[in-house]
């Protein structure tokens, strides 16, 4: 079952960027297109936390997105601080107590509602990707399942962007770290483990590992459970 | 001890963890766990609708029920998937006699050495948002009623997701269900660690999470992140799971 949603938006996200140097730029002008909303944000986060904005469509985006990180308070330094989802369909009535200088700026900027997603796989956090709008009010089901593919999206397309070897592309194969199969991410632990390395470069190993040998990840990682692939790196008393 | 007594105090027990910071993935872990204890079965295994259009395992007893509950997903059929459709109580079914309704899934079950099978919906108010799968052995029917117990915990579980009454129920159910989703995966990634750490399979290595997380009165989600960020080992873990 693969989240075709998901892989039709990494496809025209590459369509438009065949050399890849827009592709973060690309996301963020894409979801604002699908979505009803104002501006869309996408913000980088490291091991030592908020790393900067990555793109913004311009306008209120833009200037929030700096503004959260230059204050330090905000929906969406919340989200990439817990590793969960921070949606506030009414500003005005939340913000003030719990942001109280974010919220002045934003309301300023006429942004009603903020939607961060925290962009994650598990114990491995890139990013976040912030909606905000201009009208207070949920997502639906179906905008929210739309935000959710396109967060889903842009969690690969950072993976990919921090771990790039030049070896593997952003193609189907990419989505399969999404698999709903655990074998992927026990293998990610494995690995990470033989090689000595995070997480984030485990699962690039095996992305690697799968595109030389021309196989789905999901068999590579059946490999490494099984003991029959290995990551180790070579020691001095081996 | 008395059954009621032992049904008492786990209600409170699940009802207790909703007043401390709510965590959906170690709280419908020990959900499982209870609901194999208190009715006459043997693993349990639970999924949620990951509000893009599927299903995601996000509890089981053991490994083996993990695998059982993915094969329903990737086969697309399967008693969690019917109940989750139906929004129903599945009771009683005979295992050996579902090759016509769920040809692949009845195969394995049987395989597994499963005779009989239940599933209960996670009902959100009219929103069925998961089902859990429970498997025994013996092809003994529950008597009426034990079920009624199961859903009466999955029912506390989804009063549970709306705990933070003062923010609306979809956006809550956004925010809890994505954050278990993350956690499934997280503590997926940790049995990987472990495993390889300790020399263990994936499946030794979450009996020894759960044992040490149960013995120390910590959620699995937190004992998976020490474990990923190295702050506890495999000695950490056995000294304690080992301990009598």
């Amino acid at each position: 079952m693969p989240p075709v949603r998901v892989a039709g938006i990494l496809a025209d996200l590459w369509a438009a960027s065949p050399d890849g140097s827009e592709l973060a730029g690309g996301l963020v002008h894409g979801c604002a297109r699908a979505l009803p909303v104002s501006g869309v944000g996408l913000a980088l986060m490291t091991e030592r936390g908020p790393a900067g904005t990555v793109a913004a469509t311009d306008g209120p985006a833009l200037e929030l997105e700096d503004l959260q990180y230059t204050l330090g308070e905000g929906p969406c330094v919340d989200a990439s601080r817990s590793g969960r989802p921070v949606l506030q369909p009414d500003l005005a009535a939340t913000a003030p107590q719990r942001w109280p200088a974010f919220a002045g700026g934003a309301l300023a900027a006429g942004v009603a509602a903020v939607f961060a997603f925290p962009l994650r796989v598990g114990a491995i956090r890139v990013g976040v990707l912030d909606l905000y709008r201009a009208t207070p009010g949920t997502l639906d089901v179906e905008q929210l399942r739309e935000a959710l593919s396109f967060a889903d999206a842009a969690t690969l397309l950072l993976l990919y962007l921090q771990t790039r070897t030049g070896s593997t592309e952003l193609g189907p194969e990419a989505l399969t770290v999404l698999d709903d199969r655990g074998e992927v991410h026990q293998a990610t632990g494995v690995v990470s483990v033989q090689a000595g390395v995070g997480l984030a470069e485990a699962v690039a190993l095996l992305r690697a590992r799968a595109y030389a040998e021309q196989r789905p990840v999901g068999d590579v990682a059946r490999d490494v459970l099984a003991g029959t692939a290995d990551f180790t790196t070579r020691q001095d008393d081996r | 001890m008395a059954r009621e007594q032992r049904l008492a105090e786990v209600f409170v027990e699940l009802a207790d963890t909703l007043v401390e910071e709510f965590d959906l993935v170690d709280f419908l872990q020990t959900l499982t766990e209870r609901a194999v204890e208190l009715i006459d079965a043997d693993s349990a295994g639970l999924m949620l609708d990951d509000q893009r259009g599927q299903l995601k395992v996000v509890a089981y007893t053991d490994e083996p029920t993990r695998i059982l509950e993915l094969l329903e997903l990737q086969n697309d059929e399967g008693p969690c998937l019917d109940c989750f459709a139906t929004g129903t109580q599945l009771a009683n079914i005979d295992l050996g006699a579902a090759q016509d309704r769920w040809p692949r899934f009845a195969a394995a079950a049987t395989g597994a050495g499963y005779a009989v099978a239940h599933a209960v919906p996670m009902r959100l108010r009219r929103q069925v948002i998961g089902a859990l799968n429970l498997f025994a052995h013996a092809r003994t029917p529950l008597p009426d009623g034990e079920l009624a117990v199961v859903q009466g915990l999955a029912d506390i579980a989804t009063i549970g997701l709306l705990h933070e009454r003062a923010v609306r129920d979809q956006v809550v159910l956004a925010e809890q269900l994505q954050t278990a989703l993350q956690s499934r995966i997280l503590i997926e990634q940790s049995k990987g660690v472990l495993s390889a750490r300790a020399g263990l399979d994936v499946s030794g290595a979450f009996q020894l999470m759960r044992t040490y997380a149960r013995r120390t009165g910590q959620s699995l989600t937190t004992v998976a992140e020490e474990i990923v960020a190295g702050s506890i080992g495999p000695e950490q873990l056995r000294e304690v799971a080992e301990r009598r």
